[in-house]
């Protein structure tokens, strides 16, 4: 019997996995604009919108802007499905980080539909969001999305939203 | 549609920090209806293989201009907050072109108004079409 490989260094493992989100990321404009981060644990993202007084809509309350909790919540949607798309690329090594960061490389889904609820209003400080695969075929996937602030319970916007996988590649048009 | 009606819209859309964020410009304003543009900007590109502005931007314009149709709304009072938006994305803006919604108050009850919008970039077909339910304060009307 040929034992087992030898399981690579944590060290290595964990690099690899923050540098290929951080590619993810990091190539798309609008994520910096907004200043979404995201923390990870083994393969769970949690999303932070970090506050910032440019998020406000209603400047009375203050409450953040409709507007900004949709795109949050968007981008953590739209993030958790590409992280789950290239898990086990990533992992087998099929797919390096350095690849990723390479604008023309990754294809993303593209939305097709998007539906936030709105819960509460969102208080000036900051919020969080995870996304949960719920299908994900090779046309089409539908993701969730919730979005919280003080408590984990106490969710302040809800989304889900449908996207068209990219063609896998070497299918050109 | 009263004049301070009218200028209650407008600063409403200039007041907001997102929305001066984005850049949103008011293009006019009616009785139960708005019109807001978002001029291109490389800060809200979603996809930097195609140049095409991110989902998110388009929401947040969406939003706006469906809250400002409600402001404008003579049933309805000078605020007023999102209780649910669907978003159907048609295809991508063209990059470069800016984008323009038009927002309609398709039914105002007493607490809730309904309404409908659309998004243009500058060719002939929808970018995106939008859904949404918003609250209505008291104290509107007459």
């Amino acid at each position: 019997m040929s034992g087992r490989a030898r399981p690579e260094p944590m060290q290595v493992v964990k690099q690899r996995r923050d540098a290929t989100l951080e590619a993810l990321v990091g190539r798309v404009p609008f994520i910096r604009t907004l200043g979404v981060v995201f923390e990870r644990r083994g393969d769970e993202l949690t999303a932070i919108l970090p506050f910032n007084e440019r998020l406000i809509g209603n400047p009375l309350l203050p409450a953040l802007h409709g507007g900004a909790t949709a795109g949050f919540l968007e981008v953590a949607a739209l993030i958790e499905l590409t992280w789950t798309q290239l898990w086990s690329d990533v992992e087998s090594g099929r797919v390096s980080p350095e690849e990723l960061a390479d604008a023309r490389a990754l294809r993303m889904p593209k939305t097709v539909d998007f539906t936030v609820d709105y819960l509460r209003s969102g208080l000036p400080r900051d919020a969080y969001a995870r996304a949960r695969v719920n299908r994900s075929g090779r046309r089409y996937a539908s993701v969730h999305v919730e979005g919280w602030q003080d408590n984990r319970g106490r969710l302040f916007a809800q989304a889900t939203g449908h996207f068209v996988m990219p063609d896998p590649p070497g299918t050109d048009d | 549609m009263s004049e301070s009606q009218i200028a209650a819209v407008r600063d409403f859309i200039t007041d907001l920090p997102y929305s001066r964020a984005l850049r949103l410009e008011l293009g006019g304003v009616g009785p139960g209806w708005a019109e807001l543009s978002m001029p291109y900007h490389a800060d809200l590109v979603g996809d930097p293989a195609t140049g095409v502005m991110h989902g998110g931007a388009v929401s947040a314009l969406m939003d706006t201009t469906c809250g400002a149709a409600v402001m404008a709304h003579p049933d309805a009072g000078p605020g007023t907050a999102t209780l649910d938006l669907r978003i159907d994305y048609m295809r991508g803006a063209v990059p470069g072109q800016a984008v323009r919604a038009r927002a309609t108050c398709v039914r105002v009850t007493r607490s809730i108004a309904f309404v409908q919008a659309s998004a243009y970039d500058e060719g002939a077909d929808p970018i995106a079409t939008a859904t949404g339910a918003f609250t209505v304060m008291a104290g509107g009307g007459a």
